[in-house]
């Protein structure tokens, strides 16, 4: 990018570094205090302490593909190339794994005992 | 005849692919991006296999906070602390990556030469770090039974924290030999360092001390913890156990499914080659910016590619961090 070669972004990385780092920090605080309001729901499939972890996980994987890999600044035909393949075939795969693993979960369980005789 | 034919001006004999440049990135970086895309939907094929086993194994699944609390010089228990600071190390050394690339840009060597190096370093530091957290997950915290069906039974106190087997189990005065093949023993398997105790010393101090308490793999899914037993259905799994475990190997693991631990070594694992890779290569680059090579070329790119590959490994322990550690 020839345009903008000579142009200093110090700022703005450190300004990247500093919302990566508090976004690190809320989830650690949520991952050792665990508040049973979160902990212990049940929202599409997982907990809303999950959600708040997968959603806080995606704005850091944002940031660090757009700023510190430069995604923004590249052609959006690049970027969405990128993106968007990457995005479609994990969330198919993800989706079909997730299913396939909650019904051998609930066509197993009833056969795992938990109980023994002397 | 024409279309088969190279014309004259069309560069095809140029390593970089010549003057064509779709997507106006050039061809160095279009290869990195093309690397890091197969590379990301490795990483996500074996973070959705995990996934698999652990949606299928849900009601027993190990809990992260009760494997990883380990900080180092002080006893305890500390979940996440240790993994949070990993985590740290690695996005700031994506981001004096990203200052180099910076400095790059405007051709000033010194910053690029410093900035590489504290890429490096950093590198180092975690490498180290997670070199530190196998240890302590292949040595192991507390130790445990295995049942003869594979199942882990670990031992808690009155408030159902856990407990180690050193805080409860009594030597008895018995001699015990390692069994090995090279002893003649053709048949068996060597087993590594024998258990600090023997099953039936486990077994006799369990009886005897009313305070603790035996603790199985399956989740109560209304509290979310494992689910702890009386002493009379405690003694019923007792009597199906089968050996004492103690840490963590790809056959067996103290924390529950041994499947955990396949995929914590490998996914880690294979996360830490990358990170040893990318060390590597920001070597060879620091050495050839220390020497001028990129001064007389007039470009700074190299640096921009190693710096891609570098923020993609910190990607994808953002993730790992989040499916080994949080969820």
């Amino acid at each position: 990018m020839a345009h903008d070669a000579h142009e200093s972004h110090t700022g703005l990385i450190w300004k990247v570094f500093g919302l990566l780092s508090v976004i690190t920090i809320i989830e650690v605080i949520f991952g050792i205090i665990k508040p049973d309001s979160l902990h212990l729901t049940q929202f599409l499939g997982t907990s809303l302490l999950n959600w708040l972890f997968l959603i806080l996980t995606l704005v850091k994987a944002y940031y660090i593909a757009w700023y510190f890999m430069h995604l923004k600044h590249e052609k959006t035909s690049l970027r969405r190339a990128i993106v968007w393949t990457c995005v479609f075939l994990i969330c198919y795969l993800t989706t079909l794994m997730l299913i396939e693993g909650g019904y051998i979960q609930d066509t197993l369980a009833p056969y795992i005992s938990w109980t023994y005789n002397k | 005849m024409e279309s088969t034919v190279a014309t004259e001006n069309s560069n095809q004999e140029v390593w970089s692919g010549g003057g064509k440049k779709p997507f106006a990135a050039s061809y160095g970086k279009m290869m990195m991006w093309f690397f890091i895309m197969s590379d990301a939907l490795t990483f996500s094929g074996f973070l959705v296999a995990y996934g698999l086993m652990r949606f299928k194994f849900l009601e027993s699944w190990p809990i992260a906070d009760e494997v990883f609390t380990h900080v180092p010089f002080i006893h305890g228990h500390f979940p996440m602390y240790y993994v949070a600071f990993m985590t740290f190390i690695l996005i700031f050394s994506s981001v004096t990556m990203v200052l180099a690339v910076d400095a790059g840009h405007q051709m000033k060597k010194a910053k690029v030469t410093i900035y590489m190096l504290l890429t490096i370093v950093g590198g180092l530091i975690f490498l180290g770090s997670q070199a530190w957290e196998w240890k302590n997950f292949i040595n192991g915290t507390y130790g445990a039974v295995v049942l003869q069906d594979g199942k882990i039974a670990q031992f808690v106190d009155n408030e159902g924290h856990q407990i180690a087997l050193s805080d409860f189990v009594s030597k008895a005065n018995s001699e015990r030999v390692q069994h090995t093949r090279s002893n003649g023993l053709w048949y068996v398997q060597d087993a590594g360092e024998l258990p600090p105790y023997t099953l039936s010393e486990v077994v006799t101090s369990f009886n005897a001390n009313p305070d603790v308490h035996l603790r199985t793999e399956k989740i109560d899914f209304e509290v979310k913890q494992k689910t702890v037993l009386s002493k009379s259905e405690a003694s019923t799994y007792l009597s199906k156990a089968t050996d004492v475990v103690m840490g963590a190997n790809l056959r067996v693991n103290e924390y529950g499914k041994t499947l955990f631990a396949d995929f914590f070594f490998f996914i880690t694992g294979f996360h830490g080659f990358h990170v040893f890779s990318g060390i590597l290569i920001n070597v060879i680059i620091f050495f050839n910016v220390i020497l001028g090579t990129y001064e007389k070329r007039g470009s700074y790119e190299m640096v921009e590619k190693v710096g891609l590959y570098w923020h993609f490994v910190d990607l994808v322990w953002v993730f790992v961090f989040t499916f080994f550690y949080l969820v």
